[in-house]
């Protein structure tokens, strides 16, 4: 069996370092596995998120060889043959210890947008009828599981931290899903124009790059959001009309 | 000596699952307050793992089916251990269930006529498993989660609760600790529901996360609540077997659904070798059949890999073990086949099963639309749990509630796919609801300051000891024992040594030590997860001693056959005076007359 080395990220929001730690590492291992063999041999103490372990819950979200992406599901054998692996934790979130972040913003932003709220029942006993070509489009962004690695990788969050002016791409995904699922009758591009910030995004599409579901994050979702929030604010036409109403 | 704050709320849930976050949204909706308490971040509990279905007869599908079909066949799934009254509930409302998750903003896979789509599972008469491909429970929890945090609900994500708190026989909190800061926080509550999900970290080849040690079964054995079944684990027939790194994960019977088939490696199907008598009438006699079945043919009936998940994982343990299983210590599991009989397969495949092809890309270099996946057993569900009322789901502690896989009752000896995720919809509401009118009817008990502070110093004990065991190691010894002596085929010998093993492990344990502070200290979290595995893996072995038969999950080597006088009690494990482990017989009441009439109809 071969060792490797694996330089992780060791420290709370105070102070911290890179830290080396040698391990066996064998066919078809992830890169958690590595961290999970270290922390039960050499480092019981250290910090890392994780569940499923099968692309499915987005916990284990860390930048490896500085990028972003699920440890569980980060062959070893698709990263540099023989180099070290460098772990570290998202940066754009702050961190409480080791791999671990605080995400809590994230679940404030979920919060601030308004809910799902469907129309009136389509047949007498309370259900509807949707077609299954009406709900392809949402169903891929409720693939989403929520792992932030595009709220990560998005500058504006990340480099220019408006975090609280700009919900970032997740929740951008998010309002597309409420605002296109056939059945939704709620009006959120108020909020997604003014306090949902979605103008910042200009459209870098390195959220849709990380993205470990594949979702289009940007041309399929974002796009749409912002032809929408233009069809209504900014269209001369209207303006025009808004203007003649206001002055009645 | 460490502080703790202190929390006050009507209802507690513990576990933000399916189960949790259904009981959460009913008990909030009932106008009580209500605090959710999970060991992750809201929305990653194993719910989200759930692939397949969430089984409800809406009929969409075959108009032939409606909740009689679906009691009967979960009652024959669990081989008439169910607790009848839970099965009844349980067929009857699902449905509704199901549909309040669409108004609620689930999106379904659809019908051509615009109705909730559903699927072929393994012991269901027919297709009712309501899907969004093969990713059925994160779209549940995220519809759940999206759903109650609009609810007023205090969520406490990260957070590990150690002990129960009773005053006067009756629940008055719980202690926990924040698993980021290591802060303990006392909460006074009323009543409490215990969502916690399985048991599957006590061995070694699981399809469940860190998560799942068995928590709400221990914290309400200590306290003093019954738990039943605990001999029946069941070890889904299909996780993956390599590499080594992956075995273990769950690859959904929704392959099997959709038409995969189980071959050896002398390319035969050897499912067809051995149908059990109380399904003989329901199985195809040839391939066929069974494959016009997994494409709608109503006058088919179901290819033998659709059987009771404890039958297919001991058929295939049998290939193995006899020397014709594949090259990594598993069988084989085909979807690809299908290209000989649909145009479009790879698609199909791909559009059907997504998540299956992404994993088996991603993690095995396999592409599962052209050749074979590897397959072997994996721990996957606790059918045992805490003993409940049917129609509330309280315990014999008043005031303390279980639902779903922490509860038992429902699925008997073994469970079918798909009733988990309508298991915990249908007792996590009912939970909510009947915690919600508990706390409106009773007071709040006291909890004694002394008390908190004396489990407090238990909790921290293994901080004051140097150089003891591993957690880790002791973990990894444990799940290892259990795998190889209380695992998928047992004997009166092993369950013994493995009685003598568990002692060792609880002197081990009481050795444990660890390194660090208490900040998001994972082998910290270990030691004390660990004291709950200890005790749910003593009581399935207790369990499994003392039942001298095999039926479901349950298989005995030395007693292989059904014994009809064993079929009619249930196992029920307690805590004596002397804080012993007890286990005792309890008949299962009478079937009602009108019920035992439909299952009458239904042979």
């Amino acid at each position: 069996m071969d060792k490797l080395l694996f330089q992780i990220w060791r420290g709370d929001a105070g102070s911290g370092a890179v830290q080396d730690y040698y391990t066996n590492v064998s066919e078809g291992m992830v890169v958690l596995d590595a961290i999970h063999q270290i922390q039960a041999e050499q480092a019981n103490d250290l910090a890392v998120r994780w569940n499923c372990k099968a692309g499915k819950c987005g916990s284990c979200s860390a930048e490896i060889n500085g990028m972003p992406k699920l440890m569980c599901m980060t062959r070893l054998s698709d990263l540099p043959s023989g180099q070290a692996v460098l772990v570290k934790p998202m940066k754009a979130f702050p961190l409480i210890k080791d791999l671990v972040t605080d995400v809590s913003w994230n679940y404030k932003v979920k919060k601030q947008i308004k809910k799902f709220k469907p129309r009136a029942p389509d047949a007498k006993d309370g259900t509807w009828r949707m077609y299954q070509e009406d709900i392809d489009r949402v169903q891929e962004f409720r693939k989403c599981i929520e792992c932030y690695l595009c709220q990560n990788v998005c500058h504006v969050l990340r480099e220019h931290e408006l975090y609280d002016k700009f919900i970032g791409p997740r929740f951008l995904i998010y309002a597309a899903s409420l605002e296109m699922h056939p059945l939704d009758t709620e009006d959120r591009l108020g909020e997604l124009k003014e306090s949902h910030g979605i103008g910042f995004c200009n459209i870098t599409k390195c959220c849709t790059k990380v993205c470990p579901e594949s979702i289009a994050i940007t041309d399929n979702g974002i796009i749409p959001l912002k032809e929408r929030v233009v069809d209504r604010y900014f269209d001369p036409l209207r303006k025009f009309v808004r203007w003649i109403l206001r002055k009645k | 000596m460490a502080t703790y704050d202190i929390h006050n709320y009507d209802v507690l849930v513990i576990g933000a699952g399916g189960a949790g976050l259904r009981a959460a949204i009913e008990a909030s909706a009932q106008g009580v307050s209500v605090a959710l308490i999970c060991k992750s971040l809201l929305g990653k509990a194993h719910t989200v793992m759930a692939e397949g279905g969430v089984a409800a007869a809406l009929s969409n599908v075959d108009e032939r089916d409606n909740w009689k079909v679906h009691f009967t066949d979960t009652l024959r799934g669990g081989q008439y251990l169910n607790n009848w009254r839970m099965a009844e509930i349980h067929a009857k409302e699902a449905p509704d269930r199901v549909r309040e998750l669409e108004a609620w903003g689930a999106l379904f896979d659809r019908t051509t006529d615009g109705k909730i789509l559903q699927r072929n599972f393994g012991g269901h008469k027919y297709p009712r498993l309501a899907h969004v491909g093969d990713r059925t429970g994160l779209e549940m929890i995220r519809t759940l989660q999206d759903h109650s945090i609009h609810q007023g609900i205090d969520v406490h994500m990260e957070c590990t609760v150690t002990c129960l708190f009773k005053n006067n026989g009756r629940i008055s909190g719980a202690l926990a600790y924040g698993r980021d800061r290591g802060n303990f926080k006392l909460f006074n509550a009323k009543s409490i529901i215990l969502a916690t999900g399985g048991i599957g970290r006590a061995f070694k080849v699981t399809s469940n996360s860190w998560e799942y040690t068995g928590d709400g079964q221990a914290l309400a054995y200590d306290a003093g609540a019954e738990l039943i079944d605990m001999e029946f684990v069941q070890f889904h027939p299909t996780g993956m077997v390599w590499p080594p790194s992956v075995k273990g994960i769950l690859v959904t019977e929704g392959v099997r659904g959709e038409g995969g088939i189980l071959l050896n490696k002398q390319n035969r199907r050897f499912m067809f070798d051995d149908i059990p008598e109380l399904y003989r009438n329901q199985t195809a006699d040839n391939p066929e059949e069974g494959w016009r079945y997994t494409q709608g043919d109503k006058n088919a009936r179901r290819p033998p890999e659709l059987l009771t998940r404890d039958h297919v994982a001991r058929c295939i343990v049998r290939e193995i073990k006899e020397g014709r299983g594949s090259p990594h210590n598993g069988v084989f599991l085909d979807i690809s086949w299908i290209s000989d009989k649909l145009n479009n397969a790879e698609d199909h495949i791909r559009k059907k099963l997504p998540s299956m092809y992404h994993q088996f890309k991603k993690l095995a270099d396999i592409d599962i639309t052209k050749e074979p996946m590897e397959v072997g057993p994996t721990t996957h569900y606790c059918m045992g749990g805490v003993r409940v009322n049917a129609d509330t789901q309280m315990s014999n502690i008043p005031g303390l509630f279980a639902a779903g896989e922490a509860a038992a009752g429902l699925h008997g000896a073994n469970r079918l796919g798909g009733n988990s995720l309508s298991d915990l919809l249908v007792f996590g509401k009912r939970a909510g609801e009947y915690a919600a009118k508990f706390a409106k009817e009773n007071s709040q008990e006291n909890i004694n300051d002394e008390d908190v502070r004396a489990q407090i110093s238990k909790t921290l004990a293994p901080f004051e000891r140097t150089n003891g065991e591993n957690p880790f190691q002791l973990q990894y010894d444990l799940q290892e024992m259990m795998q190889n002596l209380v695992g998928i085929v047992r004997t009166q010998e092993e369950l013994l040594q493995a009685k003598e093993e568990l002692s060792k492990l609880r002197s081990r344990y009481r050795n444990v030590s660890i390194i660090g502070n208490r900040e998001y200290n994972a082998g910290w979290h270990t030691s004390l997860d660990l004291a709950n595995l200890l005790i749910v893996s003593q009581a399935v072995n207790m369990a499994a001693i003392e039942r001298k038969e095999s039926r479901g999950a349950h298989y005995r080597e030395d007693f292989p056959n059904k014994d009809p006088q064993s079929g009619t009690y249930n196992l029920v494990i307690y805590k004596d005076s002397n804080g012993e482990m007890q286990i005792r017989k309890e008949v299962i009441p009478e079937i009602r007359n009108d019920l035992k009439q439909i299952i009458e109809e239904m042979k």
